[in-house]
């Protein structure tokens, strides 16, 4: 599958207010924010602070009462708004697909209201159902009913990114969905997002979604006010006021640790050896280095073993380890998972692997160290 | 009986193709004014409720009357069969749209203008597609209720069927009276089945898969 790698742009509101005739105060009063391209912004509040509101009015499906918008710099409060939708990705709970349209008809809704012809639409159709999982072959002419709600939410978001556009507004998205698929659809998107780049502004009321997605998160209060517009690991660690802090709710460091992956954290890289290789050697090599212990590798650099030399003494040469490991955590893992693995190990850390390939050891002392960190920085 | 039908087989055969005619031409044009205003009465919700109003009241007036009161107006003949027929044909289809093109869930509409749909996109590929099975069930009972009504038209001379049971009717005591009108009565119903069953599969062919009961 080719993909082409497009840049989000940049997202700038500009004092942005709604008033409703008949209402007392503003449902978003002066809102100013601005959001890099690129960057996935997570807005959330509790129920009624605006921040719909606020997310409609960015594709216009709300009219803002004063204020602009800037795309790139362009002022979009002018133009107009059928025109606008179409170049700004728009998913909702559930995924809004239209019930009498077939899935391929649904995702190429865009695509087709630009006037591409027929074989473009079917190829990125098909492209986009890859993406997010569905075989195109399988689900192409299905109807929306036919689906369960997490696939019927993986169209939402294929239909999102059809025409490729710079910007992806989500309104809850993964609200409909159980547990398990809201977690497995949070990740594909992360993935998503990793590869195409684009700028998302994302509606939810779960904060652990928000610092699971977000690269920023806004923590608004009635009236859209802006309590705290931060990075997670900066909301987590220093909340800007009473509210944030009731709103994160407790256990904030343990929130922190889904926020992390393994490879934010600088690993250690203790001594290495091959199978095959002379225990005497070894041996000498790792006590040399002052360690007591060393991780085993395969031919393909893949991890097999981490033994302590008293265990690998047994031997003359390094043998084929017989034990299935678990203390290994992929480099994208969060930092609560690979506690997980690390809490099983008699090292105090696991292994960590990219594309299969050992790349080094996560510690506890390595995690702990990094909680401090940030502590201290936010201070 | 057999006789009767087999000497006058040409003339009643031709007969039930103008009164199918007569119902099918007003109707189409009924079908348009009804979606019409529905489209208008729920856009404006404030028509809403009149329009519920003269659906209900509109098909209370006998058809009968209507007809008397048309025919100062508008003369004997075709017309104030086709503006009786059309009046009655589009008080179902009226009603029936404004329930579906209100029930269409709104948040379907704002999906629809959020990807980028303009206004007539969202009504001609979203509102009107997703009602559509609602207005062809009103077109259904429309229809069965046409039949009967274009039957009225033959006292104002209008062509179909109706005129069987008219002259069956101002007859009565004659050779042919009971004749006359149980060929009318009878050829109608047929003709409202077949017609029925054709709108059954015109609804069918023309509802999406994924909306279908």
């Amino acid at each position: 599958m080719t993909q082409q790698t497009t840049t989000g742009a940049a997202l700038e509101l500009v004092d942005v207010t709604k008033s409703y005739p008949g209402q007392k105060s503003p449902a978003v009063d002066g809102l100013s924010l601005s959001v890099p391209a690129g960057e996935t912004v997570m807005f959330v509040g509790p129920s009624g602070c605006g921040k719909t509101t606020s997310l409609k009015m960015i594709n216009r499906l709300i009219e803002p009462t004063s204020g602009r918008l800037l795309l790139d710099g362009e002022d979009i409060t002018t133009k107009d708004p059928t025109t606008l939708r179409r170049s700004i990705g728009y998913v909702i709970q559930g995924g809004g697909l239209m019930p009498h349209m077939t899935v391929a008809e649904n995702v190429g809704l865009v695509p087709k209201l630009l006037n591409w012809d027929r074989g473009r639409i079917a190829s990125r159709v098909d492209e986009l159902l890859d993406l997010v999982g569905l075989d195109p072959r399988i689900y192409r002419d299905r109807h929306p009913r036919e689906l369960s709600g997490g696939q019927q939410q993986r169209v939402g978001v294929a239909r999102g990114l059809a025409a490729d556009p710079p910007v992806i507004l989500m309104d809850e998205p993964f609200g409909a969905v159980d547990p398990i698929t809201r977690q497995r659809l949070q990740d594909e998107l992360m993935s998503i997002q990793d590869e195409l780049q684009k700028t998302i502004v994302c509606v939810t009321h779960d904060i652990d979604e928000a610092i699971k997605l977000g690269d920023r998160i806004l923590i608004l209060d009635e009236g859209a006010r802006i309590a705290q517009y931060d990075t997670p690991e900066r909301i987590l660690a220093a909340p800007s006021e009473d509210f944030v802090a009731d709103f994160i709710g407790s256990g904030s460091t343990l929130k922190q640790l889904s926020l992390l992956r393994v490879g934010d954290l600088e690993l250690t890289e203790p001594q290495t050896c091959r199978i095959g290789e002379d225990v005497a050697e070894v041996t000498a090599r790792v006590e040399a280095a002052g360690e007591s212990s060393v991780v085993i590798l395969d031919e393909r650099d893949r991890p097999r073993e981490w033994l302590f030399l008293r265990t690998l003494g047994r031997h003359a040469v390094v043998s084929e380890p017989t034990t299935e490991l678990q203390t290994v955590v992929d480099h994208r893992s969060t930092l609560s998972d690979a506690l997980d693995s690390m809490l099983v190990s008699s090292h105090g850390g696991a292994m960590v692997i990219e594309r299969d390939a050992y790349i080094g050891v996560i510690t506890y002392d390595a995690v702990t160290e990094h909680i401090r960190s940030l502590r201290v920085e936010a201070a | 009986m057999i006789a009767f039908i087999d000497s006058r087989w040409a003339d009643i055969l031709f007969r039930a193709y103008q009164h199918t005619s007569l119902v099918v031409q007003s109707m189409i044009l009924a079908a348009v004014i009804a979606v019409g205003l529905a489209v208008l009465v729920t856009t404006i919700r404030r028509l809403t409720p009149v329009a519920n109003a003269v659906s209900a009241v509109g098909l209370t007036i006998p058809s009968f009357a209507l007809l008397g009161l048309l025919l100062p107006v508008v003369g004997i003949g075709t017309v104030p069969s086709v503006v009786v027929v059309t009046f009655y044909a589009a008080l179902p289809i009226l009603r029936n749209a404004v329930v579906g093109l209100q029930g269409v869930d709104s948040t379907i509409i704002e999906s629809a203008r959020g990807q980028g749909m303009s206004g007539s996109a969202v009504f001609w590929r979203v509102r009107l597609p997703l009602s559509w099975p609602v207005i062809m069930t009103g077109i259904r009972v429309s229809a069965q209720m046409s039949m009967g009504v274009a039957a009225i038209a033959a006292y104002a001379l209008g062509p179909g069927l109706g005129s069987y049971i008219y002259t069956g009717l101002t007859q009565v005591g004659g050779a042919n009276a009971v004749n006359y009108a149980v060929v009318g009565t009878v050829g109608i119903i047929v003709l409202a089945l077949l017609l029925d069953a054709l709108l059954v599969l015109l609804s069918r062919f023309t509802t999406s898969r994924g909306i279908r009961a």
